[in-house]
C-alpha cells in the first residue's frame, strides 16, 4: 500500500515566547504516515514529541505557535487541509471527527465532574446528529469495544471509579467513537502499570484492525515502538533525525542518535557484566542549541563539518536520516 | 478495579442531622457568649433608659421591673428557659418582645443581603471568569488592580460617594430611608438599590479574585486541552468543562461572604438610614437593649450555619467525588 500519506509534515517549526525571548520548539520536524499505518514519534523527555502533536491540532498552549512548515491531512471527503496554518474554526471541524488524541494522563485527562457518558456522548452530539436511543448505544457499544466490563452500567460512572488502565480504555472510547481518521496517541501507556500496558497496546493494536485508522504514537519507549509501529520518526533536540520502517531502523540505524538510543536499551540476550551504553552527555537546552548538527557535540561520529545545517536525506529505499555520515554509520551496523 | 458506588442518600440524610445537631451546640455557646459579653460590658441599661435626672431609687425600681436585679446565673437561666420555648425576651427599649422588633427589622436587612449577593456575584463571577481566560492581558491587569481597590476602600466612604453622585445629584436612586407608611414593597425595594450595590462592591471584589484563581488553575488542566481536542467552542470549553470544575471554591468564597454581608449591613444600613437589623443592633448596643443585642446575634448566627451548611450540600450536587 504507497498510497499517499495521510499526513505528511515538511518542516515544522514551533516557536514559545517565554519572559520576552522567543523559543524555538520544534526546528525542522518532517515525515509521514501511510493511511491505516503507524508511525511512532520517538525520542526523549524535551525533544518536541509532545509540541508536535499538540501543534497538529493547534492545542499549543497560547504562548506558543507555528511559525513554518506545513502538515497536510488528507481529510475523509478527499480535501488536502494545511493543518499548519489553519484557523480556530476550522480545527474545530477536524478534531475529534477527522483527528482525535488521546493522552498521557489517564488520571488527569477526563474531566472529574462529568460520567463516563456525558463525556463520550458529548463527542456525539458535537459531530453527529443522534436520537437518543442511538447515542446511548453506540456509547454502550464504543465502551465494549474497548473491552469495559459491564459497559451498559458504567455510563454513569465518574472517572474517580475507574483504574487507571480503565480510564485510559474510556479515553480511547471517547477519542475513536466518532471514528476519526487518525488517531494521535501521546504516550499513552506510559502512566500505566506493565501489564495494563501490554492490554492497551494490544487494544489499540485490534482497533486499528477494526477500525482502519491511522495512529501516529508518540513515545519515548522503543519497546513499545518495536511492539507498535510500522514506521519510526526519531526526534532530537526539536527535529526529526531519523525517519524509516521499523524493521530497517532496528537492524540499520543511519544516525549515530539513533545508534545510541538503541544501543541503551537493556536486553537480556547481552553477555552478563556488560555495561549499558549511555549516549555521552545530555540533550542541550533550546535556547543554546549548537549550530548545525544538534546531536554532534554528542556524537563519536562528529566532523567539524556538522557545525553546518545537515537535512533529511534518503540514505536507502524508505529510510531517510540528517547526518552527514549516515552510509558509514549503516555500513557499520 | 471498578468499584461499586452506595446509596449516597441514607448518609447524606444522617449528615445533614449531624450538622443539625450541631448547629444547636454553636447556637448555644453563642447565646452563652453574647450573655456574658454585654453584662460584663459597662452600662446600666436602666439608668440609660430613665435618662440623667432619674434618681438611684428609681434606676433601681426599674432594675427590679427589668429582672437585672437578679444574680446573673439567676438571669441566664431564665433567659435560656424561655429561648428553647422560642422567647427571646422582651426588649427593654421597646417593651415588646424581641421578635416581633426583630421580624419588623428583617425585611430591609434580608433583601440588601440577597440583592447585594445578587450584584455581587453578577458582576464578579462574569469577570472573574473572562479575565482568567485573558490571562496577564489589559483587562486582567485592570480587573485584578480595582478588585484590590475595592477590596480596600471602607464602605462607609463609598457609600456617601455614591450617595452624592448617584442620588442627590443625579436623583438616579433615593438618598436614604426606606420609604414612608404607605410605601409599597416595590418602592421600598427601590431605597435598597444603592445600599446594595455599596455593600456588594467589596464581596464582588473577593468573589472576583477567587472566581479568577479558580478558574487559572482549573484551565490549566489535561481535560480542559481534552476537551479542546474535542472540537467543541471555546464557550463551551470554558463555561461547561472549566466553570463546573473552579464552581466549588466560587461557592465557598460565595457563603463565606455571607459573613462580611452582615457586619457591611451595619454600616450600610446606617449610611443609608435604613431602618434594619444592622440599624437595630447599633443602637440595642449604645441603649444596652440586652435581650435585643442576644436576639439579633442568634438569628444572624443560626442564618450563617445554615448557608454553611448549604456550601456543603452544594459540593456534593457540583462534585460526586465529596462524600459525607
Amino acid at each position: 500500500m504507497t498510497k499517499a500519506p495521510i499526513l505528511s509534515v515538511d518542516g515544522l517549526r514551533v516557536t514559545f515566547r517565554a519572559r520576552g525571548r522567543t523559543v524555538t520548539a520544534l526546528r525542522d520536524v518532517g515525515f509521514s504516515l501511510q493511511a491505516g499505518k503507524t508511525l511512532a514519534l520517538v525520542g526523549e523527555s524535551g525533544s518536541g514529541k509532545s509540541v508536535t502533536s499538540l501543534a497538529l491540532l493547534g492545542l499549543l498552549p497560547p504562548n506558543g505557535a507555528v511559525a513554518g512548515g506545513n502538515a497536510f491531512y488528507r481529510s475523509r471527503n478527499g480535501e488536502t487541509v494545511d493543518l499548519a496554518g489553519l484557523s480556530a474554526r476550522a480545527f474545530r471541524k477536524i478534531r475529534g471527527r477527522e483527528i482525535a488524541m488521546i493522552f498521557q494522563e489517564p488520571m488527569s485527562s477526563l474531566n472529574p465532574l462529568f460520567s463516563i457518558g456525558e463525556q463520550i456522548g458529548e463527542m456525539l452530539d458535537l459531530h453527529e446528529d443522534l436520537d437518543a436511543a442511538t447515542r446511548r448505544r453506540r456509547i454502550v457499544e464504543m465502551l465494549e469495544l474497548v473491552e469495559i466490563p459491564a459497559a451498559a452500567s458504567r455510563l454513569s460512572s465518574y472517572p474517580h471509579e475507574l483504574s487507571g488502565g480503565m480510564r485510559q480504555r474510556v479515553m480511547i472510547a471517547l477519542a475513536l467513537v466518532c471514528a476519526p481518521q487518525l488517531l494521535i496517541a501521546d504516550e499513552p501507556t506510559t502512566a500505566l502499570d506493565v501489564t495494563v500496558q501490554a492490554q492497551i497496546l494490544e487494544l489499540m493494536r485490534r482497533l486499528q484492525r477494526e477500525m482502519g485508522m491511522s495512529i501516529l504514537f508518540i513515545t519515548h519507549d522503543m519497546g513499545v515502538v518495536a511492539e507498535m509501529a510500522d514506521d519510526v520518526a526519531v526526534m532530537y533536540a526539536g527535529a526529526v533525525v531519523e525517519e524509516a520502517g521499523v524493521g530497517e531502523l532496528f537492524a540499520a540505524p543511519a544516525h549515530p542518535y539513533t545508534r545510541g538510543l538503541l544501543a541503551s536499551i537493556p536486553r537480556p540476550d547481552r553477555p552478563e557484566g556488560e555495561r549499558l551504553k549511555a549516549i555521552p552527555g545530555a540533550v542541550p537546552p533550546l535556547f543554546a542549541l549548537p549550530r548545525g548538527c544538534a546531536f554532534a557535540p554528542r556524537c563519536s561520529f562528529a566532523l567539524p563539518a556538522c557545525q553546518r545545517r545537515v537535512l533529511l536525506m534518503e540514505v536507502a529505499a524508505r529510510h531517510r536520516a540528517a547526518c552527514i555520515r549516515a552510509q558509514e554509520v549503516l555500513a557499520d551496523a | 478495579m471498578l468499584s461499586s458506588v452506595a446509596d449516597p442518600a441514607p448518609a447524606m440524610l444522617k449528615y445533614v442531622l449531624n450538622r443539625l445537631v450541631g448547629m444547636v451546640v454553636v447556637l448555644f455557646l453563642v447565646l452563652t457568649i453574647t450573655f456574658v459579653i454585654v453584662r460584663v460590658a459597662p452600662g446600666d441599661p436602666a439608668a440609660l433608659m430613665l435618662g440623667p435626672d432619674a434618681t438611684p431609687q428609681d434606676a433601681a425600681q426599674l432594675r427590679a421591673e427589668l429582672g437585672l436585679d437578679q444574680p446573673i446565673l439567676v438571669q441566664f437561666g431564665k433567659f435560656l428557659l424561655s429561648a428553647v420555648q422560642g422567647d427571646l425576651g422582651q426588649s427593654l427599649f421597646f417593651r415588646r418582645p424581641v421578635l416581633s422588633v426583630l421580624a419588623e427589622r428583617a425585611e430591609p436587612t434580608t433583601f440588601l443581603a440577597l440583592f447585594s449577593l445578587i450584584f455581587s456575584i453578577a458582576i464578579a463571577v462574569p469577570i472573574g471568569i473572562f479575565v482568567a481566560y485573558r490571562r496577564g492581558g489589559l483587562a486582567d491587569q485592570g480587573a485584578v488592580s480595582t478588585a484590590m481597590l475595592a477590596a480596600s476602600v471602607p464602605s462607609f466612604w463609598t457609600g456617601l460617594v455614591l450617595q452624592r453622585w448617584l442620588a442627590t445629584g443625579l436623583g438616579w436612586f433615593p438618598a436614604s430611608g426606606y420609604g414612608g407608611p404607605s410605601s409599597t414593597f416595590l418602592d421600598r425595594m427601590g431605597y435598597l438599590i444603592l445600599p446594595s450595590i455599596v455593600l456588594g462592591i467589596v464581596n464582588s471584589a473577593l468573589i472576583l479574585r477567587f472566581t479568577r484563581a479558580s478558574m487559572l488553575d482549573v484551565l490549566g488542566e489535561d481535560y480542559i486541552r481534552t476537551a479542546r481536542s474535542k472540537g467543541m467552542s471555546e464557550a463551551r470549553v470554558v463555561l461547561k468543562h472549566a466553570l463546573k470544575n473552579a464552581a466549588i471554591p466560587i461557592v465557598t468564597v460565595v457563603g463565606l461572604t455571607f459573613a462580611l454581608l452582615v457586619s457591611g449591613a451595619v454600616v450600610t444600613e446606617r449610611v443609608f438610614n435604613i431602618p434594619g437589623m444592622g440599624s437595630l443592633v447599633v443602637g440595642a448596643v449604645l441603649r444596652r437593649d440586652y435581650p435585643i443585642i442576644q436576639g439579633t446575634l442568634i438569628v444572624v448566627a443560626a442564618l450563617y450555619i445554615l448557608i454553611n451548611l448549604l456550601v456543603d450540600l452544594l459540593y456534593l450536587l457540583i462534585d460526586k467525588r465529596v462524600r459525607y
